[in-house]
């Protein structure tokens, strides 16, 4: 049986934590994307680029201008038969979604999956990951969320699958979108970035998160942030990392005053690389960092800056 | 406005869980439990909407053990008007649990749930949006800012990019996010006039909900753990370290 792997899209890419759930769906069966919106064009044709894609699955209407949870769950729910399990991206729109599909169909959803051990066995993390439970599940069709750091996202290109024009069934959709704020950085987004540079409390105020920036600019880097600095105001709620912001495993990450409270650490432990600079050399971060600089950020970051900059025009 | 508040017992979010060392779970003997931090977070959004004159009742719910009364006590400390325990030693799971709140629903036709985004135990983040669906309800997930707006609400929603806006019609489905409010906490005066509530008592089978769990739980394990590394002396011997040992820059 095939499954339906349901991508989120932007200005006509695939986001990564879709690719991720893409490659997640490899060892379930034959891969069907859904890319739903009021205009998929673009969004279309990337997914039929994915390696591993099958078909994909377009649905077009005004009602999909905003991934809202209605329409999609019930569009979700009227291809359902003829797949054995419907994924997506653990992304705000996979969270928000797939549940409300699954409820409509008297399934259980296993959300954050972080490895497929087969068909109906699947691995999630409890307890802010300081727990993995495997879990059975018998459902006739299996709703799944899938933590997109936990697998490598498929390529953009690579793949040529055909699209097939799908409808969404009539709904009167009764919640409304009004706006969006969004932050426009030309930074890489979090769960795609290479590097992560994160600041927390310590860093003290908006204004001085911009001495992360020289740091960020020279390695490429995504700024993410613990809960303290995002409730600080210090900056926007979508750069929090941890067990209820952004789930990130990149090659470094570096966390410059974050003390590592289990919530922030259950957002990046799976990092391949960890730096912590913190004061405090108590503070919990270092029990899990691979390299930790117990010193004062002010003066840190600046000099980090500088040397990462020696360093690179060496390497050039 | 009639709003319906479940909240959840779960292990202290500041207490360290241990795996059970047969592997079938967690050790939840002798822990300390709270209310799930969003729930109290849900309470304390429905007493603001009770506090504005936008709300009339609100009824705090739990799913669960008789222990789980404790944490009804708690949200009717802070303001809630009264409770309901839905009693069940069995393993409860979402769609178990947005079922039971269905029938709820459909008993007290509240006009509004508001109720954590995700339980910090199962990590699950389901329960809401499956309650919406059962009840054919809009949802509003992973609020950050509610607002009365006429005859509907207005809910400001933390997403990957942002934020976004939505407008609801009642009733309708909430789940919050950190941001939403700072929950008070009870004081003792509160605390006393709490004790007078009530908390009516149901069981799943009176509900007729079948609460069998869908996922079998074959193990839990610990996740793998992090040797910590070293303590560098200088920002020089960070960079070559990165650069030289580690190859990540
Ligand atoms: C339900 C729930 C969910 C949560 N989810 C998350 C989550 O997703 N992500 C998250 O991050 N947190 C989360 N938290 C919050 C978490 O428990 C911590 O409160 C938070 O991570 C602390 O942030 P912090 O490390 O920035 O602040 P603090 O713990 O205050 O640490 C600040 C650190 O900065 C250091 N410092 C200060 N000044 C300097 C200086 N000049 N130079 C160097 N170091 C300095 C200090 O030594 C200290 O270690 C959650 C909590 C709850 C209850
Ligand atoms: N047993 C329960 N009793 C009352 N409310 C619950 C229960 N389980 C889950 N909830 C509610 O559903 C939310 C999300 O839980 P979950 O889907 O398990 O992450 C929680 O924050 C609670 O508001």
């Amino acid at each position: 049986m095939a499954v339906l792997v349901l991508l989120v899209h932007e200005a006509g890419r695939i986001k990564t934590p879709s690719r991720a759930a893409v490659a997640a769906a490899a060892s379930l069966g034959d891969i069907h994307a859904l890319v739903a919106g009021a205009d998929t064009e673009a969004a279309a044709q990337a997914a039929a680029r994915l390696p591993g894609v099958a078909r994909v699955l377009r649905a077009e209407a005004p009602a999909l201008a905003h991934p809202l949870a209605e329409p999609l769950a019930a569009l979700l729910v009227s291809l359902a038969p003829g797949y054995s399990h419907i994924l997506a991206g653990a992304d705000a729109i996979g969270k928000n979604v797939i549940p409300r599909a699954a409820a409509l169909l008297d399934s259980q959803p296993i959300s954050d999956v972080c490895a497929v051990i087969d068909a109906d066995h699947f691995v999630r993390p409890i307890y802010a990951g300081n727990a993995l439970a495997h879990v059975h599940s018998a459902d006739a069709i299996k709703f799944i969320t899938i933590r997109a750091a936990s697998f490598d996202a498929v390529a953009e290109t690579g793949g040529s699958a055909d699209i097939h024009p799908v409808t969404l069934p009539e709904l009167a959709t009764p919640a409304h979108f009004l706006r969006a704020e969004l932050s426009n950085s030309a930074r890489p987004e979090l769960p795609a970035a290479r590097v992560v540079v994160s600041g927390g409390r310590g860093i003290g105020s908006a204004a001085n998160f911009a001495l992360l920036d020289p740091v960020a600019d020279l390695l490429g880097a995504a700024v993410g942030a613990s809960r303290a600095a995002v409730d600080a105001g210090y900056i926007g709620n979508d750069s929090q990392v941890g067990q209820t912001g952004k789930i990130v495993a990149p090659e470094l990450y570096i966390a410059v005053g974050i003390s590592g409270a289990i919530q922030h650490l259950a957002g990046m432990k799976d990092s391949k690389v960890i730096v912590a600079i913190n004061k405090d050399a108590e503070a919990p971060i270092f029990q899990v960092a691979d390299f930790g600089l117990v010193a004062d950020l002010f003066t840190t970051l600046p000099a980090l800056a500088g040397e990462l900059a020696r360093s690179k025009a060496e390497q050039a | 406005m009639k709003i319906l508040v479940p909240v959840k017992r779960v292990v202290d979010y500041n207490v360290k869980i241990r795996v059970r060392s047969d592997h079938s779970g967690v050790e939840t003997n002798g822990v300390k439990m709270s209310m799930n931090p969003f729930d109290e977070i849900a309470v304390e959004a429905a007493i603001r909407l009770k506090e504005a004159g936008a709300a009339g009742e609100i009824i705090a719910v739990s799913a669960g053990p008789a222990a789980a009364s404790e944490t009804i006590r708690t949200a009717l400390a802070m303001g809630a008007d009264r409770g309901i325990l839905v009693q069940s030693d069995a393993e409860l799971q979402p769609l178990g649990v947005a079922k039971l709140l269905a029938a709820l629903v459909r008993q007290e036709s509240p006009d509004l749930v508001i109720m954590g985004k995700q339980a910090i135990d199962d990590d699950m983040n389901a329960t809401g949006q499956m309650l919406a669906a059962l009840l054919g309800w809009p949802q509003a997930t992973f609020a950050s800012a509610i607002a009365v707006a006429g005859p509907g609400i207005e809910v400001t929603r933390e997403i990957d990019g942002g934020l976004e806006t939505l407008s609801l019609p009642l009733p309708a489905v909430i789940t919050t996010d950190l941001r939403l409010n700072e929950p008070r906490y009870a004081s003792l005066p509160n605390i006393m006039k709490a004790r007078k509530k009530t908390i009516d008592q149901l069981t799943p089978e009176a509900l007729g909900v079948d609460v069998t769990p869908r996922l079998r739980t074959l193990r839990v394990e610990e996740p793998p753990r992090r040797q910590a590394g070293r303590i560098v002396g200088s920002v020089d011997e960070l960079v070559a370290a990165l650069r030289d040992e580690a190859k990540v820059i």
